[in-house]
């Protein structure tokens, strides 16, 4: 099963509104993605729940749907 | 569902550092779990590793067990740390070697 970028963007987006996120198509499949995750609201959170919450966003796709996604979350500079 | 649970606890309870991940250290079955292994070996630590793969009720619990929804897995002193990424992420930052340290952990 595939996932379009788009689609994933919109789910981070829709759980944690003040999320900068970009998507690269990591080998054109719509299967396996990297996407970085940027937030205010991450700040003083450890990174385990930072990436814990965009998989929350996820919904459950996360190693179903979407088998690869590489992703790293940070807090605006 | 318990039974699964107080098996975990009781692996990673029993090595300082343990990773659950897909296929062995010698042959990953993934490229994340590949990643994870590679981290570990060039930071010199010893480490246990499972493959979810040979154990339905471990690769399901796991992810009920950390509430976190891949594998691989990083456990330190039965605590669980992260994933790939997070290994990574906390690898190029220092943080990981720092950790490791702190927490003591026995060498390879």
């Amino acid at each position: 099963m595939a996932m379009a970028a788009d689609h994933i963007e919109t789910l981070i987006r829709a759980a944690i509104p003040d999320a900068r996120v970009e998507i690269v198509d990591l080998a054109g499949d719509g299967d396996h993605y990297e996407a970085r995750v940027v937030a205010e609201s991450f700040r003083g959170q450890a990174r385990v729940r930072q990436h814990q919450r965009v998989y929350e966003a996820l919904g459950g796709r996360m190693g179903t749907e979407l088998h690869a996604l590489k992703l790293s979350t940070g807090v605006p500079d | 569902m318990t039974e699964v649970r107080e098996r975990i606890d009781s692996i990673v309870g029993k090595s300082d550092i343990v990773l659950f991940m897909k296929g062995t250290a010698l042959f990953p079955q993934c490229g994340f779990s590949q990643r994870a292994v590679a981290i570990l070996d060039h930071l010199g630590v010893k480490f246990e590793t499972v493959d979810v793969l040979q154990d339905g009720e471990i690769r399901q619990g796991i992810k009920d067990y950390s509430d976190w929804p891949t594998v691989p897995q990083l456990y330190v002193k039965g605590e669980f740390l992260g994933g790939s990424d997070i290994m990574m992420e906390m690898f190029e930052a220092g943080e990981l070697q720092q950790l490791l340290e702190e927490k003591q952990v026995a060498k390879a």
